[in-house]
């Protein structure tokens, strides 16, 4: 093999998976956040005595992420402090001993959702993430009709007009203003063109739409459930169909018009909505009116959906579900074959209707996601310090991604995914790492 | 261990083999010539097999977030197609748009042995290598998209010269961990960001103001100086539009003698005569590329049944997506980078155009002369899946059954192709050409593709019967690195691949006004783009083959 010259590989190459020292001066540059879906990756992080400390870009998911204390840990049997091996015997036999396990939350990165497939397929369980309910909302629309969608470095870049959809995405993500919608210099607004920033419900927080090239804030308040009938009226209206009635849920027909003008006019147009706001019953109906709406638009003028959303690793569980399944989650493996039923094998339902006899729930980012209470047996992998209202049969303290140890994890776009950084907060043992030593024992 | 492939009758054309019975010797995963005395450790008598190197697929959409999107949406095309874990196999599906695991499984059993996925977006690689360390069995690598990104095209216009951009094209070609590059729709992709609709050959992009022309030789001039091996793989304009026949003729005389890979020629060879406006295209194309000895290119053959088309084109997707069945379609615009689009198709033999496209397949098949310069796909899963391989293999190896298909397509279908009057019959040898010694040489896949001594021994081993189909379905042995993975087209042991790169030398100053571009423009920065070894070595427990390259040359 000859090798090259000049052009030497990049540093990456030489990058060990290992403990990343962040140089000379501990601080570590470019990290990227795996805090929330929009994984943004310009952080600067470095120690204290107590933990790490971000330096730069950081926003209040990250800090509380980064800067959480790492409370002592020690896994545990029925509440009694074991060794790490006895946890996973432990662990491993009432996973063997089960009728059919389910392997929820699912709060991990691409490491530990392979690993998750893997036991999951060996133990013939069920596969579900926390937050399926919110991407249910989107899947549900892709499966039946498709969409055009756009993606983060797109929008920043190209669109004239952007239109949130019910959805207070400051929650979710508090940089996507400052980074996507009120950043500095899009490369295609010239000639002093301004991006127009249009918000479709009430009590959303706009204050971060400002500054950059941003023109018009307009703001259409109606109840967030209402969304629904305010981009339907929009539809119609584009497509030219007369209406009675002279406001939708509050909003002015002529408000909606009004809307409807800009949509036709804009060179690049992005509806935007994060499916975990949108908690109202059958919001799918919403998001595929939003991209049938794209759709007609896309005859005439460029326009494209941007969804938002992806806490906890939801995109990635979804995306590996799919490619080595097949199915988006909701998958039981108890016939050996994956068998899809997004009604059936949801996760809330198969606690609530004790069709599960034993829940591994994995929570590796936040301590905040929890199983829904129950008092089946629950293997619980988990950030240290979570507590659950019924004792969990096992608890095994694990590593986050990004910050204890190394991982990637795939961006809300569903395109884009980021290697996370090893940071060296802890030694705690990835999901990864634990639910290989369990599958090793069935 | 030495082990003996006694007495099999090799076809390995790449050492000029033609169907003689030799012996073959492994050891330590290489093809060997033992010593006169050595020992065998084990013999597999092979007199009346055929044997040749392991097959190879250059063109297979099998990684990457287009897949996986084609898999989420058309979850009905996977009922009835679910694969139980074995004892030594995991779970999955599979049909058009099979799960990572099940494609590797059923390459394997098919007698294949390497694969490569040609529409990676350096937006989009990291996934594509994660899904790619998902699919066992079979070596793979990717070829990384340029030609709508928007650094490329701003370089272009900015007239930063062939240096500056020979540059880009090696970084993005280490960044990606790629192997080769493709373009798709030169510029196409970055104009319907602009709502441009078409864009032929010698059509401004209303931006930029740069021709796919301009692009196609851009690139095509870049790999040849920074010495990458295989030919820009091109995607060109107008894909499946009728009248193409036209823009791939002035394509290939556009390359000016320039090296060249035209990829799915098949969805490029339409012509507009007749009452339906759509003809085919094929004799003319195939005499041109007969000519032009400065081009390769694969088929993208169409077979009947349902499938999915995903491709980066989206401009020419979103045209496509009249035609989508089940009436569902996934377009998206990608990180100033690039696009994509998956839609459904259903090719129907009963179908006027899908019926005219299946015989204009064929046509190139039996008209191109030269196999060295063709290469058997049906761009899986767009033209059909890969699972029809041994299907098409008949048709190529057998006139009769092919006329006997001839005669059950759309009768108008009939009327308008030559194919019936087309006697070729391609011969092992050819095959072999085609689906193992052509695809290495052109990929640069030094110890792949053939048998000689020094090669990595991925071998197989197919049952000399007259039905090829059936022969082509379930070989009997197939060995990776010298290891036998399949016996009797079952699945004996699971290995990893290796995944296949080149690195062409780049000056490392290019990092500058790229990280500045990442830094001022991008949601990611420009050191979170790069795909590590250790990514591919450690986290998809795999392996990295650099292929050679040649020396750079610059401009004087």
């Amino acid at each position: 093999m000859t090798t090259t010259t000049t052009g030497s590989p990049p540093p990456a190459t030489a990058r060990p998976s290992g403990l990343s020292t962040g140089g000379a001066s501990g601080v570590h540059e470019n990290v990227a956040c795996p805090f929330c879906g929009i994984l943004c990756d310009d952080l600067e992080i470095g120690r204290t005595a107590s933990g790490l400390k971000i330096r730069k870009n950081g926003c209040d998911r990250a800090v509380a992420g980064f800067e959480r204390p790492v409370v002592a840990s020690s896994p545990q049997v029925a509440g009694r402090e074991v060794s790490l091996a006895e946890a996973v015997t432990e662990a491993a036999r009432l996973v063997r001993a089960a009728r059919l396990p389910l392997f929820g939350g699912l709060g991990t990165d691409v490491e530990g959702m392979r690993a998750v497939m893997s036991a999951a397929e060996h133990a013939g369980g069920v596969v579900d993430h926390a937050f399926s309910e919110g991407q249910y909302r989107n899947f549900e629309v892709l499966q039946t009709a498709g969409w055009f969608m756009s993606t983060l470095t797109e929008t920043r870049n190209r669109a004239d007009l952007i239109v949130i959809v019910g959805s207070d995405i400051h929650k979710l993500h508090p940089r996507f203003f400052e980074r996507i919608v009120a950043t500095p210099e899009p490369m295609f607004l010239m000639a002093g063109k301004k991006r127009t920033v249009v918000f479709i419900g009430a009590g959303l927080d706009t204050s971060a739409a400002t500054g950059g090239h941003i023109g018009e804030v307009i703001s259409l308040p109606c109840p967030t459930a209402a969304v629904g009938e305010v981009v339907s009226a929009l539809r119609a209206r584009l497509k030219g169909v007369p209406l009675a009635a002279k406001e939708i849920a509050g909003i002015a027909i002529a408000n909606i018009d009004d809307l409807a003008d800009r949509c036709r006019k804009a060179d690049y147009g992005v509806m935007v909505w994060a499916p975990p706001s949108l908690a109202f019953p059958a919001a799918d109906l919403t998001v595929r009116i939003v991209s049938d709406l794209v759709k007609d638009l896309n005859l005439t003028t460029r326009f494209a959906g941007l969804s938002l959303g992806g806490n906890e690793g939801a995109v990635s569980a979804g995306a590996v579900s799919t490619w080595q399944s097949g199915f988006p989650l909701r998958v039981s493996y108890a016939s050996g074959k994956p068998d899809y039923d997004p009604v059936r094998f949801a996760a809330d339902r198969l606690i609530a209707r004790r069709e599960t006899d034993l829940v591994l729930w994995v929570a590796s980012f936040t301590p905040d996601l929890m199983p829904p209470e129950s008092d089946i047996p629950t293997v619980l992998l988990g950030v240290p310090g979570m507590t659950l209202a019924v004792q969990p049969a096992v608890y095994i303290p694990v590593g986050t991604p990004g910050a204890d140890h190394a991982g990637r994890l795939i961006r809300c776009d569903n395109v884009v995914s980021l290697p996370l950084t090893n940071l060296g907060r802890s030694t705690l043992p990835s999901v990864a790492t634990v639910l290989a030593a369990i599958e090793h024992a069935l | 261990m030495l082990i003996k492939l006694s007495g099999g009758t090799v076809y390995d054309p790449a050492n000029g083999i033609n169907g003689e019975a030799r012996d073959i010797f492994i050891r330590d995963g290489r093809i060997v010539k033992p010593g006169d005395n050595e020992r065998v450790d084990q013999e597999y008598p092979l007199k009346g097999y055929v044997v040749m190197a392991g097959a190879i697929d250059p063109h297979t959409h099998i990684g990457g977030g287009k897949v996986t999107i084609g898999r989420m949406m058309l979850t009905e095309d996977h009922i009835g197609q679910e694969v139980a874990r074995g004892e030594l196999t995991r779970a999955g599906c599979g049909h058009a748009v099979p799960s990572t695991l099940t494609a590797g499984y059923r390459y394997a059993e098919m007698g294949y042995t390497a694969c490569f996925e040609p529409a990676m977006l350096p937006a989009n690689a990291r996934q594509a290598h994660m899904e790619m360390g998902d699919t066992p069995m079979v070596d793979k690598g990717a070829f990384v998209m340029l030609g709508s990104d928007d650094f490329l095209l701003r370089a272009m216009t900015q007239k930063k010269g062939s240096e500056f951009i020979n540059d880009y094209i090696g970084w993005t070609m280490h960044a990606a961990q790629a192997l080769a590059v493709k373009v798709v729709n030169p510029g196409g992709i970055s104009a319907f960001k602009f709502n441009q609709r078409k864009l032929d050959l010698d059509e401004k992009h209303v931006h930029y103001e740069l021709t796919p022309r301009d692009i196609l030789i851009t690139l095509a001039r870049g790999l040849r100086e920074i010495g990458v091996t295989h030919p820009l793989h091109v995607h060109g304009c107008n894909l499946g539009v009728p009248g193409n026949d036209e823009t791939t003729l002035a394509t290939i005389r556009a390359m000016e003698g320039l090296p060249v890979h035209l990829t799915h020629v098949q969805f490029h060879s339409y012509g507009t005569e007749g009452d339906m406006k759509f003809s085919s295209g094929a004799p003319r194309v195939a005499e041109l590329v007969n000519k032009n000895k400065n081009v390769s290119m694969d088929v993208g053959q169409i077979m009947f049944g349902q499938t999915c088309t995903a491709s980066g084109d989206s401009m020419r997707q979103y045209g496509n997506t009249k035609s989508a069945y089940p009436k569902k379609w996934v377009v998206m615009d990608i990180e100033c980078d690039a696009g994509c689009g998956v839609v459904p198709m259903k090719y129907k033999d009963k179908s006027f155009v899908n019926a005219l496209q299946w015989a204009i397949g064929l046509e190139l098949f039996m008209m191109v002369d030269d196999p060295w310069r063709l290469f058997l796909t049906t761009d899986h899963p767009n033209g059909g899946p890969f699972t029809t391989y041994p299907h098409l293999i008949r048709l190529l190896m057998d006139r009769g059954f092919r006329n006997d298909m001839l005669q059950k397509i759309h009768p108008g279908a009939q009327a308008a192709t030559i194919l019936g009057s087309l006697k070729r019959e391609y011969s092992l040898y050819e095959i072999a050409i085609m689906t193992r010694a052509g695809p290495a040489k052109s990929l640069g896949l030094k110890d792949r593709g053939h048998l000689g001594v020094g090669a990595s021994a991925d071998i197989t081993v197919y049952d000399d019967v007259a039905d090829r189909e059936a022969m082509f379905q379930k070989p009997g042995l197939v060995f990776k690195n010298g290891e036998l993975i399949v016996k009797n087209g079952v699945i004996v042991k699971v290995v990893q691949g290796a995944t296949h790169v080149a690195r062409p030398e780049y000056d490392r100053a290019i990092e500058k006004p790229l990280r500045e571009y990442f830094d001022r423009y991008h949601t990611v920065r420009m050191d979170n783009l790069r795909v590590g070894d250790h990514e591919i070595i450690q986290s998809d427990k795999g392996s990295i083959i650099q292929q050679p390259t040649r020396a750079r040359v610059r401009a004087a």
